[in-house]
């Protein structure tokens, strides 16, 4: 498949060799191939097949804010240099990709990766090699590795406050859990369809459905949840359906003459991005749950679309969640790096704990000792300019939770690489820590 | 266990709003509108709905619409008429024009699904009384799964002075709620009768809810054997049309297998070439939808009927530049040919991602293809399968009369069956190779007019179909139309009436599991080649 290698350098004019010579002692041995006066950070994300469509606004914004960044001095006095790599959609490849990133181009930190698969493939890779990577998409959890940050929502982040806001403020009583067929909407509607359980939600007021990738014929389905939803109790869709398949969905709901009103969907990969390849008429009043729309009104949040759209020179853009993700991720990653004044692996992963930025929706976000972090949870309907309406929010920041407690398999468990536990899967009951957590 | 729910006390800025009060030019609705604002908008909309004046139906439309929005700078409501992201502002009352100002500059009226569904209902019931017969309809629709909401009296008193059959007809049902739910059996019995023709969920419901009513619930045994019976009929109905709504939704899934297919019919089953770009001419044909779309922005109908031979001339332009570049250069020799096109689809899928974008593209239905053909409550059809489902067949009969009844069709047979002869006959067999490559690339790209309709449009659009479309070929037959009309058919319908009890993921595979089992028996597929044709493949 095809590949591009972007390698984008900007030098710094202010700061020279003399202040290079001062921090290049403490550089490690992966920093030693980067040139002396940059740091190189490796962009990890698909720009060619499937995955293309989300991932590459996510290179864009890392390019956005390295440029910023280096526009205000870089960082230790050094400018930052972009590795844009393509592992083009093919999860392998991220793994072959990363590797490169490290090894050869020397990155101190790589942001990147959407999907959870991808993400798997590439985890071996960085502990092997020992070189931290951001994740900014929301995930289904059960994990937490040294080195790996994750900046987009855990379920607790995500999933159970959209289903609690349902339950409460719509009065939904019958859930449909419509997803796409693999590991995120599967273990997500596990912990969901757990914690409808412990609610009280007898097992035939639940319906559970899963369909194909990239799913494009909804009709039988749509009938089905029409014919589940017309037993007069309230009725809501909880939708983990991926990507592309949602456009036929919501067209199907629409032609169907379902709407919000009736039966609501509440969708968890449902954003701006999305919403803006097609007419959102239809689809108003359906809800997405995310950490951060467009729409939040706050001046870092004004100032930052204005910084996207001309960055990005097209004035029809949007800004979603993820990119949220990476904006807090890479101010923690700079943050990190000053406070250990170094860019050694092992050195920000102790100072990073702990740190706290702001994020884009006014408050601000910090990184816990399980590597996820803290956020607001928002609930948006969505509105016919594809933009959402606030409806509801958390009165107060939520932090990830690694290993769900709805679950019997992770409810023991914990994540903290704090020392002395340093461990990212510790069970509480019998004192064991399982050592890495690739399952 | 260790819950990581942690709350900081940080409240976010978006939760405080400190609002002054709000003008919007009239003094009666200021107070109303910082209420609406500020505090409790439900309140602030009965307030208005009960004020005496004769725009408080477009106000609350124009609330509901989106229309009325808070000029942020200003403090004050205006109506908006939106361009893109720059939006004209009126005043309220007089409609004169104050200014055009970026959308940030102005935020909507908050409104979210309980408060529409208030909203639609406050509207609904300012209807009744209305001289318009359709505004009379949409209050009276509203009442039904309400029929409580509205006193009896009123309702016999509509009905006395109504002349709209369709009004007439909604009223009705209304009062027969109300007689379903009355305590006097006599009555509760005329609504069970009234109400047993009637499939609308709601209806059911009430009737199931006499007939399962636990037994020491008051009432008439008369009353539950008639609930029992109305309910036994309504589940009978109900039964059957579910039944033809599948059997309409795999014809319809059906007919987007064909339309996919059969471009590959003639490209495949004809010249025998594994087009692996078969699904990019297909995602070619939605792009040209596209970009009619945005030629033609205020005339969608027109702009869809346009790219029909707009797509069917580029992309089969696209399909002669491939066949005379590459194809032609590896007749016989199969692998190379689905190596070599499959580089192709690659690179047309890099292309467009390159040329256009990587993200999907909003194509929209014009006005016409949305909605439904609605026979009664449980069964209707949705507009755009339907119109789909015709155009499969128009573009089918077109094709088999081409083949079948055109010269040209009569030298691509010949081709097809017998190269050397058809040669020596005087048709220049490679310009039939180009127009007949070209013809199945065009019909592909037609294809793609119609997809445009139903699914994304974007870069991956052709991956979606390029199995598929092979899997009806293969088994309708190679070289032959009515197997790829009677293929794809037989495998939509299969396919839907697998999905209600085997769920989507499963249907799919049981289909595959069948073609396989079904192409070891017949390994030509359902309509084989036969006679001297087919010793030609």
């Amino acid at each position: 498949m095809h590949m591009t290698t972007t390698t984008e350098t900007k030098r710094s004019t202010a700061f020279g060799l003399a202040s290079a010579a001062i921090i290049a002692g403490s550089l490690s041995s992966v920093a030693a191939h980067a040139q002396d006066d940059t740091i190189k950070i490796g962009v990890l994300h698909s720009l060619s097949g499937t995955m293309a469509i989300s991932e590459t606004t996510l290179k864009d914004t890392m390019l956005m804010l390295i440029d910023q960044q280096n526009a205000n001095g870089g960082v230790l006095g050094k400018q930052l240099e972009a590795v844009v790599v393509d592992p083009a959609s093919d999860w392998p490849l991220f793994a072959e990709k990363a590797r490169e990133l490290i090894e050869v181009e020397g990155v101190a930190v790589t942001f990147g990766a959407w999907t959870s698969v991808s993400r798997k493939s590439v985890l071996p890779v960085l502990e092997e090699l020992n070189s931290p990577m951001f994740y900014p998409v929301q995930y289904e959890g059960e994990e937490s590795s040294r080195n790996v940050y994750y900046t987009g929502a855990a379920p607790n982040q995500q999933a159970i406050p959209a289903v609690d806001y349902l339950a409460r403020d719509l009065g939904v009583e019958r859930w449909v859990l419509a997803g796409t067929d693999y590991v995120y909407p599967r273990t997500t509607n596990k912990i969901l369809e757990a914690y409808l359980s412990a609610k009280g939600v007898a097992s035939e007021d639940i319906m559970i459905n899963y369909t194909p990738f990239g799913h494009s014929d909804w009709q039988s389905i749509v009938s089905e949840i029409q014919s589940f939803g017309s037993e007069g109790k309230k009725t809501a869709v909880v939708s983990t359906i991926n990507g592309d398949a949602n456009v036929p969905f919501y067209k199907e709901l629409g032609n169907q003459g379902i709407s919000a009103e009736d039966i609501p969907v509440v969708a968890f990969s449902v954003g701006e991005e999305e919403l803006s390849g097609f007419d959102t008429s239809p689809l108003v009043g359906h809800l997405a749950a995310w950490n951060y729309f467009m729409s939040v009104e706050s001046d870092v949040n004004d100032e930052f679309i204005d910084t996207w759209l001309d960055f990005i020179g097209d004035e029809n853009r949007v800004t979603n969640d993820p990119m949220e993700a990476h904006y807090i991720g890479f101010n923690m990653w700079v943050k990190a790096v000053e406070k250990a004044g170094t860019v050694d692996a092992d050195a920000v992963a102790d100072a990073i704990i702990g740190v706290s930025v702001p994020n884009l929706t006014g408050g601000y976000s910090t990184m816990m000792p399980n590597h996820h972090i803290t956020k607001p949870v928002l609930i948006g309907e969505i509105q016919d300019d594809g933009q959402f309406e606030i409806v509801w929010e958390t009165s107060g920041l939520v932090a990830g939770d690694a290993w769900s407690d709805y679950l019997d398999s992770s409810k023991n468990l914990i994540a903290s690489w704090r020392a002395p536990l340093s461990c990212g899967n510790y069970d509480v009951t019998t004192g064991v820590c399982s050592g890495q957590n690739l399952e | 266990m260790h819950s990581l729910m942690c709350t900081l006390l940080l409240l976010s800025p978006t939760l405080v709003a400190a609002q002054e009060a709000i003008t919007s030019g009239d003094a009666e609705l200021d107070p109303i509108f910082t209420a609406y604002v500020d505090g409790d908008r439900t309140d602030a909309l009965t307030t208005l709905a009960g004020l005496d004046r004769g725009d408080k139906r477009a106000l609350l439309t124009g609330i509901l619409e989106g229309d009325l929005v808070l000029w942020k700078t200003e403090s004050r409501i205006v109506r908006v008429e939106k361009d893109g992201r720059s939006y004209t502002l009126f005043d309220l009352v007089s409609g004169e024009e104050l200014d055009t100002v970026r959308s940030r500059r102005v935020s909507r009226l908050k409104l979210d699904n309980r408060l529409r569904g208030f909203l639609r209902k406050l509207i609904a019931g300012l209807g009744l009384e209305s001289e318009d017969p359709v505004e009379r309809l949409t209050a009276v629709r509203a009442l039904v799964s309400e029929p409580e909401s509205i006193e009896r009296q009123r309702i016999d008193a509509l009905i006395e002075n109504e002349s709209n059959v369709d009004v007439l007809a909604a009223l009705r049902a209304v009062r027969a709620r109300q007689l379903v739910a009355s305590s006097d059996p006599l009555e509760q019995q005329a609504g069970i009768t009234a109400l047993a023709s009637d499939l609308s969920a709601d209806s059911r419901r009430a009737i199931r809810d006499i007939a399962n009513a636990p037994e020491d619930a008051e009432l008439a045994p008369e009353t539950r054997e008639a609930a029992a019976l109305a309910m036994v009929n309504q589940q009978r109905s109900v039964e059957r049309y579910r039944t033809l709504e599948t059997v309409f939704f795999g014809l319809s899934l059906g007919s987007v297998l064909v339309l996919a297919a059969i471009g590959l019919a003639i490209t495949f089953g004809v010249m025998g070439v594994i087009n692996m770009a078969h699904g990019e001419l297909i995602m070619l044909g939605a792009y040209c939808a596209y970009f009619m779309q945005l030629l033609l922005p205020d005339a969608l109908g027109a702009a869809l009927m346009l790219s029909l031979p707009v797509a069917f001339l580029c992309t089969g332009a696209v399909g002669i530049v491939i066949e005379r570049s590459v194809i032609r250069f590896l007749y016989g020799r199969p692998l190379e040919t689905l190596l070599a096109t499959f580089g192709i689809s690659l690179m047309l899928q890099q292309l467009v991602r390159t040329m256009v974008s990587a993200q999907n593209v909003p194509v929209s239905n014009p006005a016409f293809m949305s909605g439904t053909v609605s026979f009664n409550e449980v069964f209707s059809l949705t507009l755009n399968r339907l119109y789909i489902l015709a155009f499969c067949l128009v573009v089918f009969t077109a094709l088999l009369i081409l083949l079948k009844r055109s010269r040209f069709g009569l030298e691509m047979r010949a081709v097809s069956q017998n190269r050397s002869m058809a040669r020596a006959m005087g048709v220049r067999s490679s310009r039939i190779d180009s127009l007949t490559f070209g013809l199945g690339a065009g019909v592909a790209g037609i294809a793609g007019v119609a997809l445009s309709q139903l699914t994304n449009v974007g870069p991956n659009l052709g991956q979606a179909y390029i199995v598929d479309s092979f899997m009806v070929v293969v088994f309708g037959g190679v070289g032959n139309l009515w197997g790829t009309l009677i293929g794809g058919m037989t495998l939509g319908v299969a396919n839907k009436l697998l999905e209600p009890w085997a769920g989507a993921i499963l249907a799919k595979i049981l289909v595959l599991v069948f073609l396989i089992l079904f192409i070891q028996r017949r390994p030509r597929g359902l309509f084989p080649p036969r006679g001297r044709a087919a010793e030609a493949h």
